[in-house]
């Protein structure tokens, strides 16, 4: 029963390891083909997901249990969304385009320049020189706050060169380091999965 | 007398998060309301990725993907105009993309104020192909057929139909990738793109993310990296405008003041109250 699965396994792992390395146009095109077959698979997982959302949500009306009325907003949100893109299109003028700028870019960009309010916060809390290491990442949180915005010129000239300096020595050696580190532990943990060595994504026996 | 001072401390540290968020909006709000332009000096890798730009043969093509959502819109949408902006400048044709559903709104707006900005004009000056999902496959299908990619562009013109797109099928037509990004989506370029295909690239990410093509940058994979806000100020200083980057520094200058007065406050407070032993090693 396992013998299918692994050699299914090995064999789309090593033609696409190969496919990689060929610059053969032939080869490129079947690796794009292959790459949409992992974008068809999404695409049953949106269908999915979206009947799931509908399905959960539509209960929490029906059973009027808390927050429902947020339910009513969604249902409406996905199936109104849904029918006027696919009636009328996406592009700009369309109703889906004045919602998306109306409603999804202010609402995005709201939710995500809330962090700026909660790290000020965390950061008033949480960044304490309680020892060495710590007092070492708050000193450099504070050279890069402040070296990295127009404002530190003003207060020292050496603040831009420093934080420079922190970005291409420290920064850059230590991203480097990371990069190699999960570079070999792809490769290790690949060639364990394509020579059938690591089985576990195969289940329970 | 010590008694009141520490009364003082503990109240600090004890402070509402609502002081807190009222300040940081205080400090954001204020400069945009009324703006000091503090000054902006480019850095060597903005610097680089303008030279970039500068150094592709007026008239030529350029691939521009532009990656990210309302979301990320503070720092990569102010980067998108001012290199737009460069391009229609300096008359070269981005043929532009995105790899985000969401994404076209947004080039649609910043086509909008960089083209009326430069005077420049859709299938004279650009084209926009839109949004094509995929991600890694798509962009492995630009090193091979574009028009196949997009047979339309996002206007619905057919791609064999557009002047601009003529002897415009591959990466190899590009003397230059522009991605911004607020994804690992630029990956994909600097695999590929860049490495693959050995085109010359530029990057712009998010502040955050920045940090993590710096080793890409020492191995001229890319040529220049834009990074975040500040990043953008840098270039529009550079190209002599002062764009929403250059406005937004300001804010964020003096939310970076007050952020580094509360932590040094924080720190001070716990100091005077006891709660940090001065004492020389590690350990937590």
């Amino acid at each position: 029963m396992r013998f299918g699965p692994l050699v299914v396994t090995f064999l789309t792992g090593a033609v696409l390891i190969a496919i990689f390395f060929i610059p053969h146009h032939r080869a490129q095109e079947t690796q794009s083909v292959i790459l949409e077959w992992a974008d068809i698979v999404y695409t049953f997982a949106l269908v999915l997901g979206s009947i799931s959302l509908w399905a959960m949500h539509q209960k929490k009306v029906q059973q009027k249990g808390e927050g429902w009325i947020y339910s009513v907003v969604t249902l409406v949100a996905l199936l109104g969304v849904t029918a006027f893109g696919v009636i009328q299109g996406v592009e700009a003028g369309t109703v889906v385009g004045r919602i998306y700028n109306m409603v999804n870019a202010p609402l995005a960009s709201t939710m995500f320049s809330l962090l700026a309010f909660f790290i000020a916060s965390a950061a008033f809390r949480a960044f304490r020189a309680r020892n060495v290491e710590a007092t070492l990442l708050l000193v450099t949180a504070i050279v890069m706050m402040v070296g990295r915005v127009s404002v530190g010129e003003f207060v020292w000239k050496g603040f831009p060169p420093l934080t420079e300096w922190l970005l291409d020595v420290p920064n850059l050696a230590a991203k480097r380091a990371v990069a190699i580190g999960i570079g070999l532990g792809a490769i290790s943990t690949a060639l364990k999965i394509i020579l059938g060595i690591d089985r576990s994504y195969l289940g329970r026996s | 007398m010590a008694a009141g001072r520490n009364g003082f401390w503990q109240r600090i540290l004890g402070i509402d998060r609502r002081w807190i968020f009222l300040l940081v909006g205080i400090g954001t709000a204020l400069p945009l309301i009324f703006p000091v332009n503090l000054p902006v000096a480019a850095s060597p890798r903005v610097k680089a990725a303008y030279n970039a730009i500068e150094a592709v043969p007026e008239g030529s093509r350029v691939l521009m993907s532009l990656d990210y959502e309302p979301d990320i819109m503070a720092e990569l949408q102010p980067m998108s105009i001012a290199v737009l902006r460069h391009c229609f400048r300096r008359h070269l044709t981005p043929i532009i993309l995105t790899l985000y559903p969401a994404g076209p709104g947004l080039i649609e707006r910043a086509l909008a104020v960089a083209s009326t900005a430069e005077g420049a004009k859709n299938y004279q000056d650009y084209v926009f192909l839109g949004y094509k999902s995929g991600n890694q496959a798509v962009v492995l299908g630009l090193g091979e057929n574009i028009k196949g990619l997009f047979p339309k562009d996002f206007y619905g013109a057919s791609t064999d139909s557009i002047t601009l797109m003529r002897h415009v099928n591959s990466f190899t037509d590009f003397p230059l990738l522009i991605d911004l990004s607020g994804s690992t989506i630029a990956d994909y370029y600097i695999r590929i793109g860049a490495s693959r295909y050995h085109r010359p690239m530029i990057l712009g990410a998010t502040a955050v993310m920045a940090t993590d093509y710096y080793p890409y940058l020492s191995s001229r994979q890319i040529l220049g990296l834009i990074g975040g806000m500040k990043g953008a100020a840098e270039y529009e200083r550079l190209m002599g405008i002062v764009g929403d980057a250059r406005r937004g520094m300001d804010a964020q200058s003096l939310v970076h003041v007050i952020v580094v007065i509360l932590v040094l406050l924080g720190n001070a407070a716990l100091f005077a109250t006891g709660g940090i032993k001065p004492r020389i090693g590690g350990g937590s």
